[in-house]
């Protein structure tokens, strides 16, 4: 509706701003008696803890003397101390071991296990168990099952026929092996769901045309299985990326970083430079790089999402 | 055909086997005697099955009170969790306000940082509150976790809009709306968040390792470990201590296999 007048325009302009106002401001009103109990939670116990974790770098601290500011020297003891290259380095090895293994057998159970047959629901739920089940539990049983004179592993080794078997989680070569196949073993079937749900979304009418093409079943995997399953590829391989690069439990438990430093990672030294010397600075800045560690294998894997992730248009 | 169905069975059934044997490992072990634990050839059933140890850990540990403790801790964080998230997830996903966007993103980006990072400063501001070795530490570190939010939000945004304009033009408050049509829709999201909840807070080790000190306040992982520190050549009793804590978890598992499954794909894909 227009009013000729100027000024009766600039009246009913106001009014409807004042309304508009009004408005927002009670969305917002009513928006915030939803967010608030959460928000001031979450505010308190993990927004505010990441700013000071990072302000924590940057001090010296054993939280009974007084805070003492060091500026960059955590950061300087972090990179001339070899027990941080070495964490470091296990974490590396941890991870680039156990993504590639993880990924390749939930890919090839989800694969078989894709089919729908009698008791197919169950025999999924069967290898999802041991993510469900608790690391420590999982742990303890496997470190059993490890000792390398009485375990049942070494005992059937010794019974197919090896005369030496390794000697696990006491040995400084196989320590890190143990545990990797170990945390193989107990998350396969988590991402095997994963990608599982990726392969019930490839459409079915695309394998029945590849057939009619005269497609073999190899090449019907190569060819449309894969590409259609690598936006789930990058989930699965990110998320496994960050846990594993997380690992701390079955450390704590099966080898306390041992034997020596052979199993030693990086969130294990962390949590020992912290609640264990109470050098709340150093472990702080250590944390503070390990995450932008994981921040830059994540964005590179963005990055790459580019290349090599097909989404079906 | 046929010959094909045999190829798949067999590497099934061997890997099926795989997955469960260390926990009917356990099983057994649990039920030996320390020095049968590690015979070989293994006897799978044990001849003479000591189902005394059960009694025995739970007099040796306060196996009951670790039990209590985590029960209490897992329904108190997983109520609480249900409550703050599910209202602030509508907030985001249904109503309009300008810090919308930017608070969420505030809430993703914390979910991409590791708990190693803020376990220290949070570790320092509860020990300032006075609550370092009380539940209450671990209750306010896990009610409110961004995951929860992120879930609910997800499965609120396929709720079509045009319901809730409906309720709005019909005079329902917003209260009523989340109170009369979100809730009772959300049953299988908020199912899965229990379900995920529950499994992360039983399973939890490092957070009550950092908090809970006194005896009295541990929880069954770190019971467990403390059993193993301390009778650590007692291979029978910590399988049987580990038996116990599985149990409850087996029994969520199986009852509710299907929101596991829900849930995975509710985080991951859709987004």
């Amino acid at each position: 509706m227009k009013y000729p007048v100027r000024e009766r325009h600039r009246v009913l302009y106001y009014k409807g701003g004042e309304d508009r106002l009004n408005k927002v401001t009670r969305n917002r009103l009513t928006a915030y008696s939803f967010l608030l109990p959460n928000l001031i939670g979450f505010i308190v116990f993990t927004l505010l803890p990441v700013f000071a974790a990072l302000g924590l770098s940057f001090v010296r601290w054993d939280s009974y003397s007084p805070l003492k500011y060091v500026g960059l020297r955590n950061f300087e003891m972090m990179f001339s101390d070899s027990s941080f290259k070495i964490a470091f380095w296990n974490t590396l090895y941890f991870t680039g071991l156990t993504v590639p293994l993880t990924v390749l057998v939930a890919l090839l159970l989800a694969l078989v296990l894709n089919k729908a047959f009698r008791g197919v629901k169950f025999i999924r739920s069967i290898h999802f168990f041991p993510h469900v089940a608790s690391t420590i539990a999982v742990a303890v049983v496997w470190q059993f099952l490890y000792n390398p004179d009485m375990g049942p592993i070494n005992h059937f080794l010794r019974a197919v026929g090896v005369a030496s078997p390794p000697r696990w989680t006491s040995s400084v070569t196989w320590a890190m092996p143990a545990v990797i196949i170990m945390t193989v073993w107990k998350s396969a079937g988590y991402y095997m769901m994963m990608f599982l749900a990726g392969l019930q979304g490839i459409p079915g009418h695309l394998y029945e045309v590849a057939t009619i093409d005269g497609a073999t079943s190899w090449q019907k995997f190569r060819y449309v299985t894969l590409p259609l399953l690598t936006p789930t590829m990058f989930f699965v391989v990110t998320m496994n990326l960050i846990y594993s690069f997380k690992v701390f439990d079955q450390i704590h438990i099966m080898t306390q970083g041992g034997p020596g430093r052979a199993t030693s990672v990086l969130v294990y030294y962390i949590y020992v430079q912290a609640f264990v010397n109470q050098n709340f600075g150093y472990a702080s800045a250590m944390a503070t790089t390990f995450f932008l560690i994981i921040l830059g294998f994540t964005i590179v894997q963005f990055r790459l999402q580019e290349k090599w992730v097909k989404y079906l248009d | 055909m046929k010959n094909k169905r045999l190829y798949l069975i067999i590497p099934l059934i061997a890997s099926s086997l795989l997955m469960l044997l260390p926990f009917f490992w356990m099983l057994s072990a649990s039920l030996k005697t320390n020095i049968q634990v590690f015979q070989f050839p293994i006897q799978w059933i044990p001849k003479e099955p000591q189902w005394k140890n059960y009694l025995t850990i739970w007099s040796k540990i306060d196996f009951g009170r670790y039990y209590f403790n985590t029960i209490k801790l897992t329904v108190v964080i997983t109520v609480l969790q249900l409550l703050t998230c599910s209202l602030a997830a509508y907030a985001f996903a249904k109503m309009k306000f300008p810090e919308r966007n930017g608070l969420f993103v505030a809430y993703i980006a914390t979910m991409i940082v590791p708990f190693q990072v803020v376990m220290i400063p949070q570790f320092i501001l509860l020990r300032n509150l006075g609550l370092v070795n009380k539940h209450m530490a671990l209750i306010l570190l896990q009610a409110f976790s961004p995951f929860g939010v992120f879930l609910m939000r997800q499965f609120y945004l396929s709720i079509p809009d045009e319901l809730i304009e409906a309720a709005r033009i019909d005079g329902l408050s917003e209260w009523g709306i989340y109170a009369k049509i979100m809730l009772p829709l959300s049953k299988p999201a908020l199912a899965s968040l229990t379900i995920f909840t529950f499994v992360f807070v039983w399973n939890d080790f490092l957070g009550p390792l950092i908090y809970l000190h006194s005896g009295n306040l541990r929880t069954i992982q770190l019971g467990i470990r403390m059993f193993i520190s301390q009778y650590s050549a007692e291979y029978a009793l910590i399988m049987a201590a580990s038996v116990c804590s599985l149990i409850p978890v087996i029994i969520v598992f199986l009852a509710c296999q299907k929101y596991f499954v829900e849930g995975i794909s509710l985080t991951g894909l859709k987004g």
